[in-house]
């Protein structure tokens, strides 16, 4: 094992002895621009509602409960789709979550909520999951879209203004802090805090 | 076989039913009863949060604001989140009332009776719509100051 890697450093770092610097400087940036591309195309594919509605368990179970709410359908027709609120936009942190989302595929493979009963069952887990994650990085996929700065009060009802001008402004609070479960069912809230 | 006289009495029942059809809901319109008129406008719940009057003591207040997606069910309350006795202090919404935490037996519960847990059973949202039918209710404090002017 160690020649082995031993053996590979030396060919390393000795000069290539038939292949031209031109074909490994321009070959190299080719393939650089491939392999970089490729990556990146197949991580905004897992980045689609398609694929992750793709698993039964998405689709049957989530996804049917966001489309009775206004994150699906509206009066003016913009709509969140899964990676929306659910995938940091950011690259750093998007890498990070599809490594943890690693765990995930492990759950499918092995049926982790195969049917809607284990999905219940599971679904405080899974959901505090997520508020836990929402409340980490203060809200950062709701804020996204929904910006503080161009909020306007006025145009909000007197209870939305009173929360959001209080709470929301000096920072004590995040949006998930009150809007739970306002894209899918939430599951047994004995025990969670303000509910 | 059906005889003549018995066709003849049916299709004199059918027509006027029909006939009877055609004027026996007034909330319909002037649609027969075999078409579907078009749906009228949904209109906006009110959502002012302004409490508004009772029209009788024992009314269920009705709800002042919007209460779209509002999940109430086994797992959670979405309105006792603001408006049970521990959140009102938070929410600054009015508390349920104690009657609430009554079993029929008016013994006092810890919790919310399970008879009252379903709020949108007697409490409702409210739009400016036009009635359908008139209403010629009478509110009773005015029915007594009435009563008592002509005495």
């Amino acid at each position: 094992m160690w020649a082995m890697i031993k053996r590979g450093w030396v060919t390393l770092s000795r000069p290539s002895r038939y292949f031209s610097l031109g074909f490994l400087t321009i070959g190299g940036f080719i393939a650089g621009i491939l392999f970089w591309g490729g990556f990146n195309t197949a991580l905004e594919l897992t980045n689609t509602e398609p694929f992750c509605i793709g698993c039964h368990e998405m689709e049957n179970n989530v996804y049917e409960e966001l489309k009775t709410t206004i994150h699906y359908t509206n009066r003016s027709g913009v709509r969140a789709t899964c990676p929306d609120c659910h995938v940091p936009h950011e690259w750093t942190n998007k890498i990070a979550r599809k490594v943890q989302a690693s765990k995930e595929v492990w759950g499918k493979i092995f049926g982790t909520i195969d049917t809607r009963e284990k999905f219940l069952e599971k679904r405080l887990e899974l959901a505090s999951r997520e508020w836990a994650r929402f409340k980490a990085n203060d809200s950062l996929e709701c804020r996204n879209c929904h910006d503080f700065e161009y909020m306007d009060f006025t145009r909000q009802s007197p209870r939305a203004e009173q929360a959001h001008s209080t709470g929301l402004a000096d920072g004590t609070k995040t949006c998930i802090d009150c809007h739970k479960g306002i894209a899918h069912q939430l599951p047994p809230m004995a025990g969670v805090e303000g509910w | 076989m059906i005889r003549p006289l018995t066709t003849l009495t049916l299709a004199l029942a059918f027509t006027s039913t029909l006939a009877l059809a055609q004027n026996i809901d007034a909330m319909r319109g002037d649609y027969p009863i075999a078409e579907e008129p078009p749906a009228p406008r949904m209109e906006q719940t009110e959502n002012t949060d302004i409490r508004r009057k009772r029209n009788y003591p024992m009314q269920p207040p009705t709800i002042p604001h919007k209460i779209d997606g509002y999940q109430v069910d086994l797992n959670t309350n979405r309105c006792l989140s603001c408006h049970s006795r521990r959140r009102t202090e938070a929410s600054q919404a009015p508390m349920v009332s104690v009657t609430h935490y009554m079993d029929r037996d008016g013994n006092f519960l810890a919790e919310v009776s399970p008879r009252r847990y379903f709020c949108s059973q007697c409490h409702v949202a409210q739009f400016p719509g036009n009635p359908l039918v008139e209403n010629t209710f009478e509110d009773v404090d005015d029915i007594i100051a009435r009563t008592s002017a002509a005495q």
